[in-house]
């Protein structure tokens, strides 16, 4: 078990990590999923013990790591640049953990070589790392860290610099690779909500170097705790409507009357936030908005619209070429929507069975 | 076009070649000539132009009028390599230190203590003869080898660190951190992960080292007298009321040979360490 306990570290008035408390259990794969600067990477680091920390305690099975420096942690990391020894050959590279431990070369050799086998680099052992493509130096790269059987693996983005192919594939090896690391607690940090959704037996969420959040991944994304928390856990950006209700209704402007049918109809009067999801707007319908961009990611499109007095976004799970000015009907399905208070905190989250 | 491209690239790659290759050739040349031959204007071809004389080269080894040069040479072979390898070491682990630790004490930090090492190349030679003369006196070290090899040391140690603090600089931390998360404490992650990929860095810090104590003629001529004799300070010794040119040219050519030789065989390591695969 890790522990992590009021971890804290600023850097010129900067919070890089904020009184982060959590606990990992082995055999489950974390998500740390963040935006850049989100304080994913220096988690990890102070795990590894390669981060300085102002406060706070990391265990493991108990036992305090602060004095414990990073080559005694048995700790396995993979950053998101592919970084490998430069002077040793594949085979060497992964041997070199194993060697460091103690075993003898042939062994570490022997052992590095059906590692390198398990991550499909079997025929490439003698080359160096600058003989090897981006994503076969990541693979040495993962390979090292795996036979090392440690109990604790820290994947820093490891797919973030390999083109949208290899990374498909690379996470779906990944699954594999660590189903066989049964003992090990995995954290993977990444800033792709769905990456995160998909990998994660459970999902950490951090903004600004505070944990908001950490929970299993359906129950988060039906219920994010927060605005901040939500809008962390979605891609493209959640839309975010300010409301006034009044007598169980409130009015959206251009997008109309809101009440009936919906939770807003149970809230009191008072002031509120509706996340509305851009998957749970579907082109059709009355309402209307004059398309401000349109982006198309994978296989799926991405449209901004302006309709007077909200800008909102709608995705669709198809590619669609809409010109910009052109006008697209739309349809919230505002049962899907999730209710914030004032302050930001969730008051309702998605309905099961919702849009989506 | 493409004809005339590389028409122009080779004449280009001729000037520059004959412009560092012809006071080469003009040494040479002049250190097979006598006095007559010296002095009776420009001559290029032996035998032809002039008649070529072995005068200059018996003057380096014992002939009359001349030096022995083999002492000297030696002198200087053993202060350069020691200085230089010593200076390598203690340079590089420096370096190594200043890169990667912060250092505190008050107000001085790590740009400072770099800047210090460095600072010692900036005073002109002639503000360190004094100290150097009384420190070496006080040792009773002046006029001979190890106390040249002390002083060298010195002069040699600032162009070590600050060449390796620069190359250190931009090797990524993250090799580090990844050798320590293999098992490597941090005095095993230079020796066993940065050293073996410090190659280049070592190769033109070495380099300097050695070129620049292989032809310093300041100190080795301010702190020796009789019994020690550094290349420079014996070449110099050559020349008279009539300047032997021809000797000088021989002595020149015979001096800068080893270096030569040196940055040919750097050349050969410069283009094959590099740290190409370790961060991508």
């Amino acid at each position: 078990m890790l522990e992590l306990e009021e971890l804290e570290r600023s850097e010129n008035g900067t919070c890089i990590l904020g009184g982060v408390t959590a606990r990992f259990a082995p055999g489950k794969l974390y998500a740390v999923l963040g935006r850049t600067g989100a304080g994913k990477t220096s988690l990890m680091k102070a795990i590894a013990g390669m981060q300085a920390l102002d406060g706070g305690t990391v265990r493991h099975n108990g036992e305090d790591w602060a004095k414990r420096p990073p080559w005694k942690r048995a700790v396995a990391m993979v950053y998101q640049q592919f970084i490998n020894y430069p002077h040793l050959s594949a085979l060497d590279n992964v041997a070199f953990p194993l060697v460091r431990r103690g075993l003898r070369r042939r062994e570490a050799r022997e052992r590095a070589r059906r590692e390198l086998e398990r991550v499909g680099l079997g025929s490439m052992v003698d080359r160096r790392p600058s003989q090897l493509s981006g994503g076969q130096q990541q693979r040495v790269a993962i390979a090292r860290a795996l036979v090392k059987d440690a109990p604790i693996l820290l994947l820093d983005e490891p797919f973030v610099n390999l083109d949208y192919k290899l990374r498909e594939q690379f996470r779906e090896e990944l699954v594999g690779l660590l189903g066989a690391e049964t003992g090990t607690v995995a954290l993977y940090a990444t800033t792709e909500p769905r990456e995160a959704l998909q990998l994660g037996d459970e999902v950490l969420l951090f903004h600004e170097g505070r944990l908001l959040e950490q929970g299993e991944p359906r129950a988060l994304f039906a219920a994010p705790s927060t605005v901040e928390a939500a809008r962390v856990l979605s891609d493209p950006p959640m839309n975010l409507l300010p409301i006034e209700v009044r007598a169980g209704a409130g009015n959206l402007g251009s997008l109309g009357a809101v009440g009936e049918g919906t939770r807003i109809a149970e809230l009191p009067d008072g002031r509120y936030h509706l996340g509305l999801r851009a998957g749970d707007l579907t082109v059709g319908g009355e309402l209307s908005g004059e398309v401000v961009l349109t982006e198309v990611s994978g296989s799926e499109t991405i449209t901004h619209l302006d309709t007077g007095d909200h800008e909102l976004v709608l995705q669709e799970k198809s590619v669609v070429r809409h010109e910009v000015g052109t006008r697209v009907h739309f349809q919230p399905h505002w049962e899907a929507a999730l209710v914030f208070g004032e302050d930001g905190r969730l008051l309702h989250g998605r309905r099961e069975g919702g849009h989506g | 076009m493409r004809t005339l491209y590389l028409a122009l690239k080779y004449l280009a790659i001729l000037l520059w070649s004959s412009f560092v290759v012809f006071p080469f050739l003009w040494a040479l040349s002049t250190s097979f000539k006598t006095a007559n031959g010296v002095t009776s204007g420009a001559t290029y071809l032996p035998w032809v132009d002039y008649e070529p004389s072995l005068l200059g080269w018996e003057s380096l080894f014992g002939g009359a009028g001349g030096i022995n040069i083999f002492g000297p040479y030696l002198n200087s072979v053993i202060v350069t390599v020691s200085a230089s390898v010593v200076s390598l070491v203690l340079g590089t682990l420096a370096a190594y230190g200043l890169s990667r630790f912060r250092f505190r004490a008050g107000f001085v930090k790590n740009g400072d203590i770099t800047f210090f090492f460095i600072s010692q190349r900036i005073l002109p030679p002639i503000v360190l003869a004094m100290p150097f003369f009384l420190m070496l006196q006080t040792l009773g070290l002046l006029d001979t080898l190890p106390g040249l090899v002390i002083v060298y040391i010195a002069l040699l140690l600032p162009i070590a660190v600050w060449v390796m603090v620069d190359f250190f600089n931009n090797v990524p931390r993250e090799l580090d951190e990844m050798a320590w998360l293999d098992g490597c404490n941090p005095i095993q992650t230079f020796l066993r992960v940065i050293l073996p990929n410090s190659l280049p860095g070592l190769v033109v810090a070495g380099m300097f080292c050695l070129i620049f104590g292989w032809n310093d003629f300041f100190f080795a001529f301010t702190l020796t007298f009789t019994n020690t004799q550094l290349l420079p300070v014996a070449i110099v010794s050559l020349n008279s009321s009539v300047t032997p040119w021809w000797a000088l040219s021989a002595a020149c050519l015979v001096s800068v040979a080893p270096l030569l030789l040196l940055a040919f065989l750097a050349e050969r390591f410069l283009s094959r360490g590099n740290l190409a695969g370790a961060v991508r």
